[in-house]
């Protein structure tokens, strides 16, 4: 690495948790980078540490992190995490597991009556869209998040999103299900089944004729008939999802919201990682740092590699410390592992110069404790 | 080839593609998810909706790549069905094929996995035109949802040509042309959901090939307990620095190393009793590039599905 390389300033991740003005922490990144985990982390901390009221909304959590939580299963309710009177005063932890489905389903209840509910629910479409839908977990995370903060309980939310495809996916999926479920192509095939076929006069292009006349015949009937009962049931209940879509938006792009991107020196995380950075400026989120996990360390820093793998091959001939050899062998393959993450993590800075960065130390085994999480979260506050 | 996100998955259908290519027989790697993972991992141009070469073996057979676009692949079918000509292009400038295939995921994935259907059925003068067709499929998350066509397409589209794509799919997925292997690093999460994968695959009679470990790393230090004193007497012996520090430093190195190689070895043993195949890729050091994938692939040739399942 080059000496004159630019060094990020040091993400102060105390300042974002004691921040009384900070109520949502977002956690975004690629999946399988420890983005749950880190978020478990935070709000332990901004409980234990900065005395807040705090709920973390998680995603997909590891079976054994989400025992740890006290979460044994998907539970579309905050549940309060005992702590053992470690929290500072104020402090509390709270912690819910996303349920996709029942979140589509509260919605669905809040805004309409039993019957119509009872109608959407049964509908095909309602049924493929509300579990396989691509966009509907990032949506009802969102939808979830709005949820919690109308209720104004909590001093700090903490979210982990989606392992969505690509950072595309998590901040584009409310606006494009609220777009789709609002917008002009369901109303251009509705139309018949709607006003007796007059707005269809008036909009209908010759190829639309074309396109409505072959969804008939490759779908059949009984499809489009599902898909107008549904549109039309939730047209009369939801009274404009892109509303919704764009209240959470505002929410995010609130000073009262901090992103945080997670991310592990490896390559793929890392130019996830820039891509979001990117597209969180261009939505004028505000993003204000990078985590870093699993960053490795070497504790022997007087020995280089070269020197170590060198002192073991010549005891190797010489015999008689083995073990001295093998040790010496860890060291040089972490060392090289080292250099290689400090390599891919600098392209990050190097595209996004002013996003502040706090590295976490790589833990040998997987985090399943309070006191593992509560370790992390010192390591994120350096 | 499925896998949760980060294990790889791309790569190693990659190296896959090139370990069944040879002796002049063709092989196709395909994308479906719109990442554009293939161009990225060999460096190239996005790949269009056309099938291209993408890599050469050494006696000169050929791996090529499609990203099927679910658009395009619409398109496409309704074409074949119903010579749209222009008015395919008029209905995508009106927002209809993105509607279409946004609407029903099943449609989209019926589309995406009949596209790879046509693809392995394809013959050229009696011949089928690629000897194997590896899919870097969508991870194992939503795998299970992916593959299991037919009952998505039952839930939308009770009759009509849709239903009965549907079904030819679905035939070719339960043969055993098709094999689904799971790619996994040695670490919780994805183990947790490869066990899961597999689970739910089987429930659905759909084949697991494989189960790949990616990035493998050898044990480096195989004795059970590390003391200072050994390092220090070693370090000397070797004429190294052997202050308290390092000593120290090295000690915590070697205890890390041999925590993660122990819940790694705990990790494997869960991957075998899922009673299938194991095959373990090493770790590249330098990154995966050409010659990294090249030496995934003669692992895959010598002892994972390069050499039974699919070969």
């Amino acid at each position: 690495m080059p000496e004159d390389q630019q060094q990020p300033e040091r993400l102060d991740v105390d300042a974002i948790l004691a921040e009384p003005g900070t109520r949502i922490v977002v956690c975004c990144g690629s999946g399988g980078v420890g983005k749950t985990t880190t978020a478990a982390a935070l709000a332990l901390r901004a409980a234990e540490v900065h005395g807040r009221r705090t709920v973390v909304l998680t995603i997909d959590p590891a079976r054994r992190l989400a025992q740890a939580l006290g979460l044994s299963a998907l539970d579309n309710n905050p549940k309060q995490v005992k702590l053992e009177g470690t929290a500072a005063a104020g402090g509390e932890l709270h912690a819910m597991m996303l349920d996709m489905k029942r979140t589509f389903d509260e919605v669905v209840l809040t805004h309409t009556d039993p019957k119509r509910a009872e109608e959407i629910f049964a509908n095909p479409f309602y049924q493929a869209m509300s579990s396989t839908f691509s966009g509907t977990q990032e949506y009802m995370a969102m939808e979830k998040l709005g949820q919690l903060r109308s209720r104004d309980e909590w001093d700090l939310i903490v979210v982990d999103t989606p392992p969505s495809r690509s950072a595309l996916d998590f901040l584009d999926a409310p606006q494009r299900l609220a777009r789709f479920l609002d917008g002009r192509m369901l109303r251009l095939l509705m139309a018949p089944a709607r006003a007796g076929g007059r707005s269809m006069f008036n909009l209908v292009t010759a190829s639309f004729g074309v396109f409505s006349r072959a969804v008939q015949k490759i779908l059949g009937a009984q499809l489009l008939t599902d898909l107008s009962g549904f549109v039309a049931a939730l047209d009369s209940t939801f009274g404009g999802f892109r509303e919704r879509a764009e209240q959470t938006y505002r929410i995010l792009q609130d000073r009262e919201t901090a992103f945080l991107v997670v991310a592990a020196p490896e390559p793929d995380a890392i130019r996830e990682a820039g891509y979001f950075a990117g597209r969180l400026a261009e939505q004028r989120m505000p993003l204000h740092g990078l985590i870093l996990n699993r960053v490795h360390r070497i504790a022997a820093p007087e020995l280089s590699p070269e020197q170590s793998l060198a002192a073991a091959a010549e005891l190797d001939v010489e015999g008689g410390s083995p073990l001295t050899a093998d040790a010496l062998r860890v060291h040089a393959a972490l060392a090289e592992q080292v250099v290689r993450e400090a390599e891919v993590s600098a392209r990050f800075t190097v595209h996004h110069p002013g996003v502040p960065v706090v590295p976490v130390a790589a833990q040998p085994a997987d985090v399943h404790d309070l006191d593992g999480l509560r370790a992390i979260g010192t390591s994120l506050a350096g | 080839m499925t896998g949760k996100g980060g294990t790889g998955k791309t790569t190693v259908a990659a190296a896959l593609a090139l370990a069944l290519a040879g002796n002049g027989r063709r092989t196709l790697l395909v994308e479906v998810e719109g990442r554009q993972g293939i161009a990225q991992l060999f460096d190239t141009e996005p790949l269009p909706y056309a099938e291209r070469r993408i890599a050469t073996t050494a006696d000169g057979s050929e791996v090529r790549a499609l990203a099927v676009d679910p658009e395009e692949a619409l398109l496409e079918y309704l074409d074949m069905f119903y010579k749209l000509g222009m008015a395919g292009r008029a209905l995508r400038k009106l927002g209809a094929i993105d509607f279409a295939t946004t609407i029903a995921p099943g449609l989209r994935d019926i589309l995406l996995t009949g596209k790879v259907k046509e693809a392995t059925t394809r013959t050229e003068g009696g011949r089928r035109v690629y000897e194997a067709v590896i899919l870097d499929a969508p991870p194992t998350g939503r795998i299970g949802r992916f593959l299991n066509v037919t009952a998505e397409a039952a839930r939308l589209a009770r009759v009509g040509p849709i239903k009965n794509q549907s079904e030819g799919v679905a035939a070719i997925l339960r043969s055993p042309m098709t094999a689904v292997h799971v790619v996994t690093l040695l670490e919780e999460m994805p183990v947790q959901e490869t066990a899961d994968a597999i689970a739910e695959l089987s429930a659905l009679k759909i084949s697991v090939g494989n189960i790949i470990i990616n990035g493998s790393q050898p044990p480096l230090l195989t004795e059970g307990r590390v003391t200072q004193a050994e390092l220090k007497r070693g370090l000397v012996a070797a004429g190294l620095p052997a202050d308290r520090e390092t000593v120290a430093g090295l000690r915590t190195e070697a205890e890390a190393h041999l925590t993660r190689r122990a819940v790694e070895e705990g990790l494997r043993d869960e991957l075998k009793a899922l009673g299938r195949p194991v095959v373990e890729l090493p770790s590249l050091a330098g990154g995966v590039d050409r010659a990294g994938l090249s030496t995934l692939a003669d692992t895959l040739r010598q002892r994972g599905p390069g050499a039974d399942t699919l070969g």
